[in-house]
């Protein structure tokens, strides 16, 4: 692993990579001196709220909104028939995802309603609390229609077809078959199978989803104030359904208050806005409440899974056979699609481990609830706690510890770059080191001992891992084939500017997870700036590069290495500029900390601030042929693989109380490896984020429907996330295996917390309740829950 | 419905008179005056995005109305910055990367600060019960606990 250790770019007197610094963005925000968008505010602006359907699935038979036309202080009431001349409907299908459907989805109501919440009318008026007094004067007349909500029955015959266009309910089949699997279950020593069911939740950012459309009928231009991840990715589609010119949409994204995938989705009410925006030709402003975030953010998950796996009598997992339905709510979310998460599923599941036989089936289908798509972790969470649970099921039945099944069945140290059974391309992995670090901090000898001895004194504790593989900086592969307009490449430009600091600009962007700072840490080494006269701007359209913003865990890998090429190009342009001006060769001079200095002896030749000065103001005294260039833009696209793959070890330990059902978390600890680590404290907080994100579906969250198709728990009084006092401490270490695709050498790290999390609370339960014989899969795991499954309830 | 009413609340130490709706929540009517660092995460009462202190003690915002609050003393993240209340809090939020989005974050500090006033020296388990009102999706909730406890050690030894 050393030798990809070598000295680099980054290896300088002033490096700030590998350093914990603070995030110069922080102060404002502890200061509530942010600016999300609903702190904005502009002249002649509207507020919108929504008329939403009450039924799953009915006939929109007659609206009425002349009394909520009547309401003083409302500017307009739209229907579909209001707003259809300015905007077109959208489909969320890709190419290169073989075979899947959806139905053409509009703003509002088009003749029916799919699901809960689906927006039927919108008013805008003076402020939102009339909007919001008009829209309950707004009476539909439904017809309702079966509302299909069991996703296990969704493809039986007798279920009604929710879009009779598309023939039936099945949206995307997926068919892995590599190997002989079929053998290797014959040959197995030992074979484990079990049912898995994976909560619906949701990723209820603390800032709920806010945008105001701002029209310009004099310039034709549309400003979107927007909190989003991909400022790029939403001008295309803005420009697009609402028929503009897309150099005239822009995006200006400033504080975004949580996101963790809710904010890549075009939303009906979102792009409702735009078209009221267009045809009022004022300001919009529209933002979800809690309520109306719960059914109409995206919601994530929902899986039924079966899956069996054979092991040798030496403990090495020979074959995973699996099959996976999920229900996706009645549309395939544009444009990215709701079959990615069955992708990564069934791509990703046993990812760490050497079988080579893999036999899976996913279907994804139509339901009439919220949606379903990509949510922090996409498929990852499912993947590992199949995988993990499987690995942990061998390790029973064999009578071997679950950390030597996983030791013996890692793919070995010398086999990469590694081709998967599913096709996944593994550059470099590192398993086994994770591991190793992992039963060495966490003390696992001691804890097994300590575990063995409580149980006689009717204490039941639980020690779960797992390992895991995460999907990081994506090629083209993952959207730019299959037809979407969302950018792998990313880009950084950098420029010098008078005073000898510099203005990075860039594509990616930043919800909290600290963007701004690994780009100024990298920005401020390659070019050799103290990191104090860096400043970095993103989230606006008009200013920073065309880039993809922030998913998939790219943000680092992708933006981060755009911004190394970037800071190298510009720090080569101010050497020759300094070399022009001092006479000097330009590979005797270098830049650090702000001046220009001798290579060899560090000896300053002149700051940064003089030679900006002469730059910019005195070209009068540089020699004629002399031209400063003191800004350099650079774009990076990873191709060399789909992915690189990141991979980390988790370990929880719980202490289960039989007579409540109640989890108590008591540690966790995480080993990551996302490759070259920018800023280690910023890497462990998205760890530990990460985790708690993954441990509060596992224990917590579930979106609750009837039979009906009604969310039974849309407020956060009765939809439960972590609070601080049930959280655990959460030990982070590294290993650290940079990718050979870029310089920079960083992989993500954003969701690996997420992914890994579900499996070890979840195996750490089993481990506790191994000696009840109980074994539970159904997330989440609620008392109520454990105390069926321990026949007390 | 009724009209609005005329009350005089003094936000951050300035009397503000002001005719309002009495539907008017106390979140948004700050908002309105331009304290947007008091944030509306749930306008049910369980995320404590919106804390502010009223006459000294936390309060919803979402759940306070605007006229309950006729003649009394408002205090935001705003006027806690600017009195320097919270300085050692938000310093130490900043070294601990206790915020990522920062939404949370101006209730956090300000029901830091109460725990810290009643209690000068919390466990880390108190310091997490304390904090259970306000929700974090961001951080896990683990450097915000080490801030607090940092801040507490700091102010034990200042006293």
């Amino acid at each position: 692993m050393n030798e990809h250790l070598k000295p680099s770019v980054l290896d300088r007197p002033n490096s700030y990579v590998g350093k914990t610094v603070p995030r110069p963005n922080a102060r404002r925000l502890v200061q509530g001196c942010g600016t999300y968008v609903d702190d904005i505010c502009l002249p002649r602006m509207v507020h919108l709220a929504f008329h939403r359907s009450a039924f799953a699935h009915a006939k929109v038979v007659s609206i009425d909104t002349d009394e909520a036309r009547a309401v003083p202080g409302v500017v307009g009431v739209f229907t579909m028939n209001d707003i259809r001349d300015v905007i077109t409907p959208w489909t969320g299908v890709l190419d290169h995802l073989k075979g899947i459907k959806s139905a053409e989805q509009w703003p509002l109501a088009n003749g029916k309603v799919f699901w809960q919440g689906e927006p039927v009318a919108a008013v805008a008026a003076v402020s939102r609390a009339v909007a919001e007094d008009a829209a309950e004067q707004i009476f539909v007349e439904y017809e309702e229609l079966t509302p299909v909500t069991d996703m296990e029955t969704a493809l039986a015959p007798d279920t009604p077809v929710i879009h009779p266009e598309l023939g039936d309910n099945l949206c995307f089949h997926r068919v892995i078959d590599s190997g002989d699997v079929d053998a290797a279950f014959a040959d197995a020593a030992a074979v484990v199978e079990d049912t898995f069911h994976f909560n619906r939740h949701t990723g209820v950012p603390m800032e709920p989803r806010s945008i105001i459309c701002d029209y310009s009928r004099a310039e034709g231009e549309l400003t979107l104030y927007m909190s989003v991840q991909c400022p790029h990715m939403s001008k295309n589609l803005f420009a697009k359904h609402l028929g503009l010119d897309e150099n005239k949409v822009r995006v200006i994204c400033r504080d975004v208050g949580g996101s963790f995938g809710i904010k890549i989705h075009t939303y009906s009410d979102e792009m409702a806005a735009g078209a009221i925006a267009v045809i009022l030709g004022r300001p919009v402003k529209f933002i979800a409440d809690r309520l109306e975030s719960f059914v109409t953010d995206v919601h994530a998950r929902d899986h039924v899974v079966k899956a069996r796996a054979a092991f040798n009598s030496g403990g090495e997992l020979l074959a995973i056979d699996m099959d996976d339905v999920t229900g996706i709510g009645p549309y395939s979310v544009y444009p990215r699609t709701s079959g990615i998460e069955l992708n990564q599923v069934v791509n990703l599941t046993g990812g760490p481990y050497k079988h080579a036989s893999y036999r899976a089936d996913g279907k994804v289908v139509f339901q009439n609830k919220n949606v379903m798509c990509q949510y922090r972790g996409v498929g990852h969470p499912i993947a590992v706690a199949v995988g993990e649970h499987l690995m942990d099921l061998g390790a029973r039945k064999l009578g071997l510890d679950p950390v030597d099944v996983r030791h013996n069945s890692f793919i070995p140290d010398d086999a990469y770059p590694y081709t998967s059974p599913s096709g996944a391309i593994y550059e470099r992995q590192s398993h086994r080191q994770c591991l190793d670090k992992l039963v060495g901090i966490m003390d696992y000898a001691g804890l097994r001992d300590a575990q063995a001895q409580m149980r006689d004194r009717n204490i039941y504790r639980g020690i779960g891992f797992a390992s895991l593989i995460e999907v990081t900086n994506p090629s083209p592969a993952f959207y730019g084939v299959g037809g979407a307009r969302i950018a792998s490449q990313d880009g950084c430009t950098i420029r010098l500017d008078p005073t000898g600091g510099i203005t990075a600009t860039t594509g990616v962007t930043e919800q909290g997870q600290g963007t701004e700072t690994i780009i100024a840490q990298i920005a401020a080494t390659a070019v050799g700036v103290p990191l104090d006269q860096v400043r970095v701007l993103t989230g606006d359209t008009e200013i920073v590069p065309y880039g993809g913003g922030t998913w998939a865990s790219r943000g680092a890998g992708i933006g981060g290495e755009a911004a190394l090429q970037a800071g190298k190009a510009l720090k080569e342009n101010i050497i020759a500029l300094a070399a022009a001006i001092l006479q000097a060769k330009p590979d005797r001079l270098d830049v650090r900390d702000g001046s220009i200095v001798d290579i060899a002896t560090g000896q300053e030749r002149m700051p940064l601030s003089e030679l900006g000065g002469i730059a910019y103001f005195r070209g009068d005294t540089l020699p004629k042929d002399v031209q400063p260039e003191l800004v350099a833009t650079r774009h990076y696209t990873q191709r060399q693989f789909p992915f690189v793959f990141t991979n980390a070890a988790h370990a929880c330990h719980v202490e289960v109380d039989v007579e409540t059902g109640i989890v108590n978390l008591l540690n966790y600890w995480v080993v990551e490896d996302c490759g070259r680590v920018i800023n280690p404290k910023l890497v462990a907080e998205q760890t530990r984020g990460g985790v708690v994100q993954g441990l509060g579906p596992a224990l917590y969250e579930e979106c609750l429907y009837s039979s009906e198709g009604q969310l039974l728990n849309g407020s956060l009084a009765d939809y439960l996330v972590p609070m601080a006092a049930e959280m655990p401490d959460i030990v982070v270490d590294h290993i650290e295996t940079p990718t050979g695709t870029s310089e920079l050498g960083a992989k993500g790290v954003g969701e690996a917390g997420t992914a890994g999390a579900p499996a070890a609370v979840m195996n750490a339960i089993n481990d506790a309740l191994d000696p009840f014989g109980v074994t539970l899969t159904h997330m989440p795991f609620t008392p109520d829950k454990i105390l069926k499954g321990l026949g007390r309830a | 419905m009724t009209g609005p009413l005329a009350i005089t609340i003094t936000i951050n130490g300035e009397p503000a008179t002001r005719a309002v709706e009495p539907r008017l929540s106390l979140a948004d009517f700050l908002r309105a005056e331009g304290f947007t660092g008091t944030h509306v995460g749930c306008e049910h009462g369980v995320c404590g995005a919106c804390t502010i202190r009223v006459d000294g003690r936390t309060a919803r915002g979402c759940l306070t109305l605007a006229v309950q609050c006729d003649g009394l003393e408002v205090e935001t993240i705003e006027g806690a910055t600017g009195n320097g209340c919270v300085a050692d809090l938000q310093d130490a939020f900043i070294e601990n990367n206790a915020l990522q989005c920062g939404f949370c974050t101006p209730g956090m500090l300000l029901t830091a600060d109460e725990l810290l006033q009643e209690n000068v020296s919390p466990t880390r388990t108190e310091i997490r019960e304390h904090l259970s009102g306000n929700y974090c999706r961001c951080t896990g909730y683990q450097a915000i606990v080490d801030a607090v406890e940092q801040v507490a050690r700091q102010r034990a030894e200042r006293t």
